[in-house]
C-alpha cells in the first residue's frame, strides 16, 4: 500500500502473481498453485499460456491446446486477448462441467 | 430481492429451500424448482468428483443470478451447488425462481442451469463401478448452444 498514483511502477517491471490451476491443468501441471515472477512483455492472457507451454512437459501437454483452456483474471472470466493489467490472481481451466 | 447462493459439500432439502423463499410472501404466484442428480450411466458409474474453485463458484453463481434478476420480474432467487463426492441417486445441484407469474420463473431457472453449466467453476470427474478413476467429463457443445440461446 506504499505505492501511489505519482509513483507507479514502471511498466516493464518484473510482477509477482499467483497461478492457480484445476483439473486436468492442475494434474498436467503438476501443482494447484503457484507464484510466478511475469517475464517482461508478458501482457495478455495468451502472452502467458505461451510462455507457461515453454517451461516444461507437463505445463506443454496442460496448454497444448490454447483455443481450450479457459481462464480467470482475480475470478472473473477472461479471454485470451484479455489483458492482465494489476491481477494479482491468475486462474487456468479445462471447459466447464458444473450443473 | 437477493439471490442465495451456496457452494457445498452437504447435500440439500428441496422443500426446505422451497419453503426459504416463499414463506410469509403471498405476492408469489410461481415458484420453479430444478434439481439436478447424478446419474449412474447404465451401472458403469459409482461416484461423480466435483473440483470447483473456491471464491470464484460464488461469484460467478452470483453474477448469473444477477443477471437473471435484471431480465425478469422475479421475487426469489436460490442457486445450491455441491462440490466433492456425489453418488448416482443423489442431488448435485439446485435452482429455485419464483415470481408472480410462472413464465418469469420458468425461464429464469432454465436460463441458470444453462448458463451455471458453462460459467461456473465446476469440473466434474468419473469414478467407475469398477473401482477405478475415470477421466475427467468433457463438456458438452450442446450446453454452450444452449447458453447461446439467451443472448
Amino acid at each position: 500500500m506504499t505505492q501511489t498514483l505519482a509513483d507507479p511502477a514502471p511498466a516493464t517491471a518484473t510482477r509477482r502473481v499467483r497461478l492457480v490451476y484445476f483439473a486436468w491443468v492442475r494434474e498436467r501441471v503438476g501443482l494447484g498453485e503457484e507464484e510466478v515472477a511475469l517475464p517482461a512483455g508478458t501482457e495478455t492472457v495468451l502472452d502467458l499460456v505461451r510462455w507457461l507451454k515453454t517451461r516444461d512437459e507437463g505445463y506443454a501437454a496442460a496448454f497444448a491446446d490454447e483455443k481450450l483452456i479457459r481462464a480467470a483474471i482475480d475470478r472473473v472470466h477472461a479471454k485470451p486477448g484479455t489483458r492482465l493489467a494489476h491481477a494479482s490472481e491468475i486462474a487456468f481451466f479445462p471447459p466447464m462441467t458444473g450443473g | 430481492m437477493t439471490p442465495v447462493i451456496r457452494i457445498q459439500r452437504e447435500d440439500f432439502d428441496l422443500a426446505a429451500e422451497v419453503a426459504a423463499l416463499s414463506a410469509g410472501r403471498p405476492d408469489i404466484g410461481a415458484v420453479v424448482s430444478f434439481t439436478g442428480l447424478c446419474r449412474d450411466e447404465g451401472g458403469t458409474l459409482a461416484a461423480l468428483e466435483l473440483e470447483h474453485y473456491p471464491g470464484m463458484a460464488e461469484a460467478e453463481i452470483g453474477r448469473v443470478a444477477a443477471e437473471a434478476a435484471t431480465r425478469w420480474p422475479l421475487l426469489g432467487l436460490s442457486a445450491i451447488h455441491r462440490f466433492g463426492l456425489v453418488r448416482p441417486g443423489e442431488q448435485i445441484v439446485l435452482v429455485v425462481a419464483t415470481s408472480a407469474h410462472r413464465r418469469a420463473a420458468f425461464e429464469a431457472a432454465d436460463f441458470m442451469m444453462d448458463y451455471l453449466k458453462t460459467r461456473a467453476p465446476f469440473w466434474k470427474r468419473e469414478h467407475l463401478a469398477d473401482g477405478t478413476t475415470g477421466g475427467w467429463v468433457e463438456a458438452k457443445q450442446e450446453d454452450d448452444d444452449a447458453a447461446l440461446r439467451w443472448s
